[in-house]
């Protein structure tokens, strides 16, 4: 009896788990099997139905697409430009700018209104679904009939139009992609700067010192935690993220002509436009073996305790 | 004294000075750079309603003419698009069942993972945090193999619903770490009262532990709605048939028709889109802030 009564309370936490278990298995696991499995095959548009029925012969293995991949593509070093210069500017943004951001909204606006309407304006281009997000920068943007358009022509800068024609367009990527961004260190520096006591800021203040010296002083050491945090998840998601451009440019010829082929997003249009399955799956599993390499690092650098507290403000 | 009066001035005067360099600083870094965001949404709202609009933003004449897409097809030369009230259901339905499913397996798994003791325990917690900092999206070609593997690709409303239980699986690790959260933060002594005062387990449980952990609950579940009311990538490379589309691809489809013709009407299309998105987040601001700090992707 106490052996039963002893088992079911082992298993009672692994039928808890159980459906999550399932869910990851079948959508985390096999997926990355899958990609893993694609990228030595020659699987295209030609062969995928029957490749997808399990037709003997269907498919051979092969190394080509990692020949492409690390040469054999004249198109991949640009994209590899492209991405390093999205990752760079949108990752500066998400860190440093939103640093600033968050102390001019938290800290120099004393009025708590101005204060809370500043954060829920930042926060709108997060909250809002991506398609009216990209259709309200198509609009911003549209020639002529543009607000920002108009605002921008207005000091001189009036290309023919901003989403074809370099680097009008890369800045444009940035921009984009840079306020969603924002808002998410902006989310965490604000909590962070917010937690910090009020006694270390009056003592200061007590001591004799600015309101620029408080935050160089002590507000900026105080985030180095949730900063190293903020750059560490954003790099991940920022190697992945293609939706906005995906909306924005719609096509591989856009993009190319735009210069905003990113990784992510060429991954996508080798499967999804061209049907080179297999090879867009190589380009995927790149991107996923950056992102275990830095999932591990961040385990590494954070340890795990640090990461299940980001916010957490260490005095 | 001469000394001393020379200091108060040169005191106030750098105190002006700050004062000015801070005002500077939030005009440069706060307000300035979010016109753009003003311009969006002012714009938005003032083509939806109004005949004519000038730079942009300044309406002039109301109007419900954008609107017409509620009450008659959208058709554009010899295209048609699906009529607007069965696609909202289709995204109704992706939403409503991204959130049920995610919290349903969240609750679940962020209960065992805060309240029993199980081996493997951090190994698994860890798992999770990693899947849920993984950018998932990168899966999609494999995600499209496996949906035509299992047999759930081009067939409309199944699609839909293949669609739906992926966005919820995906979703799950970050539902299931906010739940451990929320399940963390209610004391223990609570439960352990509340069975020394002769609660069986469950009792226990519906009594005293569901009533602190739902707006945990609540939470997710909003999260989760709002991920797939918003879900626009996969349904767009998976979905084929026009009819199960969710309000996102059809909207997509309707701007790469319509930029440049009628703001207005795409205006209008927009805000009815966004529409409980804005309202869930005026409500339910505070539980997605907090949210949003456990980690979002994006």
């Amino acid at each position: 009896m106490t052996r039963l009564k002893n088992l079911s309370r082992k298993m009672l936490p692994w039928i808890f788990l159980a459906p999550l278990i399932v869910m990851i298995i079948l959508f985390w696991v096999t997926p990355v099997g899958i990609t893993i499995f694609l990228s030595f095959t020659n699987v295209t548009y030609k062969n995928f139905v029957k490749f997808v029925h399990g037709i003997e012969g269907a498919f051979n293995y092969t190394l080509e697409n990692f020949n492409k991949l690390l040469g054999g593509d004249p198109y991949i070093r640009e994209i590899a430009m492209i991405t390093l210069l999205y990752v760079g500017s949108v990752l500066s943004i998400n860190a440093f700018y939103s640093l600033a951001l968050s102390i001019a909204i938290v800290y120099f606006i004393r009025n708590e209104y101005l204060s809370t309407l500043m954060r829920v304006i930042w926060l709108l281009p997060r909250i809002t679904p991506a398609v009216v997000y990209g259709f309200l920068w198509i609009w911003l943007i549209a020639p002529d009939s543009g607000p920002l358009y108009q605002l921008f022509a207005a000091m001189g800068i009036a290309p023919q139009n901003w989403l074809l024609e370099r680097p009008y367009s890369q800045f444009l990527m940035i921009v984009v992609n840079g306020y969603v961004g924002a808002s998410f260190g902006m989310i965490i520096y604000t909590s962070a700067i917010k937690s910090i006591p009020e006694d270390l800021i009056r003592a200061a203040k007590v001591d004799g010192a600015s309101d620029f010296q408080i935050a160089k002083s002590i507000i900026l050491p105080l985030l180095k935690w949730p900063m190293l945090f903020v750059i560490s998840w954003q790099t991940l998601s920022l190697i992945a993220s293609y939706e906005q451009i995906l909306i924005l440019w719609g096509s591989y010829g856009a993009t190319r002509a735009a210069g905003t082929t990113v990784f992510a997003i060429y991954a996508w249009f080798k499967a999804f436009e061209m049907g080179e399955y297999a090879y867009g799956a190589t380009v995927s599993l790149l991107l996923v073996a950056i992102g275990v390499v830095l999932i591990f690092l961040y385990f590494k650098i954070f340890g795990f305790h640090k990461l299940m507290q980001p916010s957490k403000i260490e005095v | 004294m001469g000394k001393k009066y020379i200091d108060v001035k040169k005191i106030k005067r750098r105190i002006l000075l700050e004062k000015i360099t801070k005002v500077l600083v939030v005009l440069f870094v706060a307000v300035i750079p979010s016109i753009p965001i003003w311009l969006m949404y002012l714009g938005l709202i003032a083509q939806a309603f109004s005949s004519k609009v000038t730079v942009g933003i300044i309406p002039s004449g109301f109007t419900l003419k954008n609107w017409r897409f509620l009450w008659s097809t959208i058709q554009m030369g010899l295209k048609k698009y699906p009529n607007i009230w069965p696609i909202t259901m289709n995204s109704l339905y992706l939403a409503l069942g991204t959130a049920l499913l995610v919290t349903f397996v969240a609750g679940l798994a962020g209960y065992a993972l805060s309240r029993m003791e199980f081996r493997g325990r951090t190994k698994m917690m860890e798992f999770i945090l990693a899947l849920h900092a993984f950018p998932s999206i990168v899966l999609l070609i494999a995600l499209f193999v496996l949906l035509n593997k299992l047999g759930l690709y081009g067939k409309g409303f199944i699609t839909l619903t293949g669609v739906m239980i992926t966005k919820a699986a995906l979703e799950a690790p970050m539902g299931a770490w906010i739940m451990k959260g929320f399940f963390d933060s209610i004391p223990w002594d609570i439960e352990w009262a509340a069975l020394v005062d002769g609660c069986n387990r469950l009792t226990a449980w519906r009594k005293v532990i569901l009533p602190l952990v739902l707006p945990g609950f609540a939470a997710v579940a909003v999260f989760a709605f709002l991920a797939g009311w918003a879900e626009f990538i996969m349904a767009f490379t998976f979905i084929r048939e026009d009819r199960w589309w969710p309000l996102s691809v059809m909207i997509y489809h309707v701007i790469g028709e319509y930029k440049f013709i009628d703001w207005g009407f795409l205006a209008a299309l927009s805000l009815f889109y966004a529409l409980p998105t804005i309202i869930f987040f005026i409500f339910s601001q505070k539980f997605l802030l907090r949210i949003y700090v456990g980690g979002v992707k994006g």
